[in-house]
Order: structure tokens, then C-alpha cells, then sequence
């Protein structure tokens, strides 16, 4: 019986940076195993949301629920720092990729399993006793990593550093490591920017299998229209920190304050828009 | 030809004691990127509770060296890290969000409060001690000189080279040195993945801590003595040594380490035991000239 409850509830969110209103009063929601698209001009204040969820800022007003499967809720705007991960299981992704650039591919994943070992170690008690049973807890993780290897492809580069990896392949990682530490909620800030369409298209089937099987609900910033359209299931628009709109694709693609807002701020975003319009009406 | 290698010998033993110092200096400076001014004081701390510890258990009528020397080490290892953990929990978390000097001038402050905590708990004196290992070999007597190899040396190298590969099996292989190293690439992306940041940070210092007390309690068994002011000369010639070998690598501490123990014996040993120390540090400076990053330090990480 799964859970009715959205996976993610942003009630009244306000972000202040002392005369700044970045965050205007935000409420929308995410449903279980869903993607929900944050999408809006530049500025509009949408990795500010996703810091505001992953504790990077304190919000200045506003409340953020997280429940998962099992019903256990947790208010992110309460947690702080390692906990949002440990304990509400909320990984996410950076704009600029941050993987650490001198571990290998399969370290970087080991660590993003940090709280299954540090459970399975007995708090390193019998990590450093070398219990038979943090012997197999090990041996699953590094498993469980290879696996996600082998599901973007860099199986062959496990032990190479992670920095020494092409772009591609890094924006892949790091969604593999976000994955490792067995999330609820998925927060994905521009995944596919820097992609070429090959790779966009291989990101959408990635982003589609981790919803369909693995049922990981998903909150994504995309500036790629193509990518937004083809995988969402609910988008919520922003501009200056207010939401315009909120909906299916189809519904925002055609709300006229959405394309407003675009050509309004930016003529590249609003031609890309356009563009994406006709070619998803076509 | 003779001399030359007891020379070898004694650097390499005394290079052991700086590189298990200046371990921690290039630990702490990889995962929170600043210098520990009181490691040094910390490694006479680790030199004065190996003392007492020894002093207790004779006391109490233990006479097995062994035995005597394993609990030491280990009464050694644990107070030492109890002093680590403190240190940084006190001193140097609350300001870790402060400006970047802050902690830096809170450590030179710590290692003035240890060193006096020292003088005035355990006296001004020297405290010696009688050699506790005795007897060695002579490898080779050419009748004039005689290499010596003594049991000491032995001990403080095998303990040296133990907890070397122990370290560095914990650094590369266990889930904690996964944490460590991920934390020293990138703390805030280290606690977005859960590990806790604060805890690894803690448990570093306890590492560090624990390895400056076995540099000091090998200090105490090889001069067979411990002053309150120990620390001082100790911690900078350890500090020198880490970046010398190219601070935040840890080959690179103990590799600095044995050539700084190297530089100064050697120049002891041909030129003037008076001008050891700038033997040393002149070394550091036409190292660094050429190497900035020192000997196998890699240029700094641009973190986004």
C-alpha cells in the first residue's frame, strides 16, 4: 500500500537575502514517484528552492514536508545539514558538477553510502573489528555502486578519478551518486546543461527508469525544454520568485503568462520556448 | 664509510619521530585547511602521559617490558586523542565559520595553554627516565668504529612502520577514510550525502592526536626524557617536514619527515651540530623554491 500523501508539500516558502525577496510566498507539491519540473527564467529563484530543501539556507518563512513511502514525515525547514540526507533521504545534484574530483568513480559512490556502512559498522566499532557482518555490508555497497556503474555505462572507469572523467559522464556519475544514498526525493538542478542531444535523450531514459523502476520521485531544473516536456509529469513555473504557473506540460507549455515571462526576461529563453512549442504541438 | 651509516641509522630513526608529528599537521590541514599550531604541544602531552602511565605501572610491580610498553602506547594513544578531541572541539570548531585566521591564532593560543598546563601540573624540570630498553647489535666493526643498531631503534622503527600501514589502510580503504578524504575535497557535499562532517572532522584530530602520542612516547624510550618545551621545537621541525613533503599529502608528511631526521643528523654528524635546524629549514626554503607544493604535494584544487 503505498503512501496518497505527496512526497513533497512547500507551503508559503519565503527566501529572504536581507532586502531581497527571492522567494515570494512558494507553495506547490510533488507527488510520489513523479517528476515535477521547476522550471522559469533565469533568477527566478529556483536553485534558491532547491537550497532552501537541502538545507543550504535556512528559509525565512514557510514550511517544507517530506513524507515518505512509510509515512514517516519530516520537516525539512527543521533539519539541518547531514541530516536532510541521513535521515528525510533527500540527495541532490549541483548546477556545476561537484563530485569529489580525486576519489574514483566507485569511491564517490561508496560515500554516498555512508549511512547504510556507518549502520552496518556499528558506528566503526565493528568496522574496526572487521565483524563478518560489515565484511558483507561492504561488499553490498561496492555491489550496489557497480551496479549504478553499470547503468551509466562506466563500468571500464570505476578507478579512474572522478575528475579525470569527460563532462558526459561526470553528469552521469553524479546522478548515480545521489542515487547510492537510496533517496526518497531526488533533486536534480540542470542535469542535462552541457549535454548534447545524444546525451539529453540518454538522460531523459535514466531520469524515466529511476521513476518507473525504482520509484524515486524526482524534482528536476531543467533550462531544456525538450528534456522538461518529454519526462515530466507536472511542471511548476517561477518567475522573480513567485509561481506563475503550476500544471501538466501540455497546460504550462500554452499558458500564455508562462510565455510571457520568458520573452518578458530573456529573448534566447523565449525563442527556445517557442520553438519547443511548435515542435511538441507538430 | 662505518660512520656514515650509524649516521643513516640515527636519521632515520629520528626522521620516524617527526613523520608520525607531522602526520598530523598534514591531516588537519587537508580536511579543514589550517595549521594546528598545538600539534606539537599535543606530541609533549603524548611524551608526558606515556611517562606517567609508566611510572604508574612499574609502581604497581609490573616488570615485563613488553607488557609495560604495549599498555603505555596504548594508555598513550587514547589520553593524547582525548586531548585532540578537545582541542578541536573547544578551540577550533566554534570558529569554523569565522575567518580564516581565527582558528589559526586560537591554535598558537592552545599550544601556549598546553605547554603551560605542562609546566605547571608536572614542573619546569626535565624529567628523565632510566633507559627502559636496553642492549642492540653491532652490525659491523671496523675496529676504530662500530655500528651500532640498539633495540630502541628497532622499536621506535617497526612501531613507526606498524602504524603507518595501519594508517594508511584505515585512509584508503575503510569507509571512515572514504569520509575523510570526502570531506577534505568537499565538506559541504560530504554532509549532503549524510556523512557528518563535524564527527569526521573530530575523529581526524583523534587520529592525529593518537599518532603524536606514539612519536612522543618513542621521543620519551629513545632521549629518555620530557620537558614541558618539547613540543615546541618538535612541532615546528614536524610542521617543516610536512611541507617539505607538500602539506595535505600523506606520504608526503613521512617522506618529509625522514629527510628532515636525515638533514639534521647528517649535518650534525660532518659539519656543526649548531647550525642542524638551519641546515633544515634552508633545505625547505631552496625545496620550496623549486617546488612550491613541495616534494609530493599536488597544486590546489580549484573547489567550485
Amino acid at each position: 500500500m503505498t503512501n496518497a500523501a505527496p512526497i513533497l508539500a512547500i507551503d508559503g516558502l519565503t527566501m529572504r537575502f536581507g532586502g531581497i525577496l527571492a522567494i515570494n510566498k512558494l507553495s506547490f507539491t510533488a507527488q510520489r514517484r513523479q517528476i515535477t519540473a521547476l522550471i522559469g527564467p533565469n533568477g527566478a529563484g529556483k536553485t534558491t528552492v532547491f537550497n532552501c530543501i537541502t538545507g543550504f539556507y535556512r528559509p525565512s518563512g514557510g514550511t517544507m514536508t517530506l513524507v515518505h513511502d512509510d509515512g514517516a514525515t519530516f520537516r525539512l525547514d527543521r533539519l539541518h545539514d547531514f541530516r536532510i540526507c541521513k535521515y528525510a533521504k533527500v540527495a541532490r545534484t549541483f548546477q556545476n558538477i561537484r563530485l569529489f574530483p580525486g576519489m574514483t568513480a566507485l569511491e564517490n559512490l561508496m560515500v554516498a553510502q555512508h549511512n547504510t556502512l556507518m549502520r552496518a559498522s556499528g558506528f566503526s566499532l565493528l568496522g574496526l573489528l572487521n565483524a563478518p557482518s560489515f565484511r558483507d555490508a561492504e561488499r553490498d555497497a561496492i555491489d550496489f555502486a557497480r551496479e549504478w556503474l553499470e547503468r551509466i555505462g562506466l563500468t571500464d572507469r570505476a578507478d579512474d578519478a572522478a575528475g579525470n572523467l569527460p563532462y558526459g559522464d561526470q553528469r552521469r556519475l553524479e546522478i548515480a551518486r545521489a542515487m547510492c544514498a537510496r533517496p526518497a526525493l531526488l533533486c536534480l538542478d540542470e542535469p542535462a546543461a552541457g549535454l548534447n542531444a545524444n546525451e539529453s535523450a540518454a538522460l531523459s531514459d535514466l531520469l524515466l527508469s529511476i521513476r518507473n523502476d525504482i520509484g524515486t520521485s524526482i524534482l528536476l531544473i531543467e533550462h531544456d525544454m525538450s528534456v522538461v516536456m518529454e519526462i515530466s509529469d507536472h511542471i511548476v513555473v517561477l518567475d522573480h520568485g513567485v509561481k506563475i504557473a503550476d500544471g501538466a506540460p501540455r497546460a504550462v507549455r500554452d499558458d500564455p503568462k508562462v510565455v510571457a515571462a520568458y520573452l518578458g526576461a530573456d529573448e534566447e529563453d523565449a525563442a527556445q520556448v517557442m520553438e519547443q512549442t511548435m515542435e511538441g504541438g507538430a | 664509510m662505518d660512520y656514515f651509516f650509524q649516521q643513516l641509522i640515527n636519521g632515520l630513526v629520528l626522521g620516524s619521530i617527526y613523520g608520525l608529528i607531522a602526520i598530523g599537521y598534514t591531516m588537519v590541514y587537508g580536511i579543514v585547511g589550517m595549521i594546528n599550531f598545538a600539534h606539537g604541544d599535543i606530541f609533549m602531552i603524548g611524551g608526558f602521559i606515556a611517562l606517567i602511565t609508566f611510572l604508574i605501572l612499574v609502581s604497581i610491580g609490573l616488570t615485563f617490558i613488553p607488557v609495560i610498553l604495549l599498555l603505555v602506547l596504548l594508555v598513550a594513544m587514547a589520553v593524547t586523542a582525548l586531548y585532540g578531541w578537545t582541542v578541536e572541539r573547544i578551540a577550533y570548531r566554534p570558529l569554523r565559520q569565522s575567518f580564516r585566521l581565527a582558528p589559526m591564532l586560537s591554535a598558537i593560543g592552545m599550544s601556549f595553554v598546553l605547554s603551560n598546563f605542562a609546566q605547571v601540573s608536572q614542573g619546569a624540570r626535565v624529567k628523565p627516565v632510566p633507559p627502559i630498553i636496553t642492549g642492540g647489535y653491532t652490525l659491523h666493526d671496523s675496529g676504530n668504529f662500530a655500528v651500532q643498531l640498539s633495540n630502541v631503534q628497532i622499536v621506535v622503527v617497526v612501531t613507526t612502520v606498524v602504524l603507518l600501514a595501519a594508517f594508511t589502510y584505515i585512509v584508503s580503504r575503510t569507509r571512515f577514510g572514504r569520509d575523510m578524504r570526502a570531506c577534505e575535497q568537499d565538506q559541504t557535499m560530504a554532509a549532503l550525502l549524510g556523512v557528518d562532517v563535524d564527527r569526521t572532522i573530530s575523529m581526524t584530530f583523534v587520529i592525529g592526536a593518537a599518532l603524536a602520542a606514539v612519536a612522543g612516547m618513542m621521543y620519551l624510550l629513545y632521549y629518555g626524557l620530557v620537558d614541558f618545551f618539547m613540543g615546541f621545537i618538535a612541532g615546528i621541525k614536524a610542521f617543516t617536514a610536512a611541507v617539505l613533503g607538500g602539506i595535505g599529502s600523506l606520504p608526503g608528511a613521512m617522506l618529509g619527515g625522514l629527510a628532515i631526521g636525515l638533514i639534521e643528523t647528517f649535518w650534525s654528524a660532518y659539519f656543526s651540530v649548531e647550525y642542524k635546524d638551519v641546515a633544515a629549514f634552508s633545505i625547505l626554503i631552496i625545496v620550496l623554491i623549486f617546488m612550491p607544493t613541495g616534494l609530493l604535494g599536488r597544486p590546489e584544487v580549484e573547489k567550485v
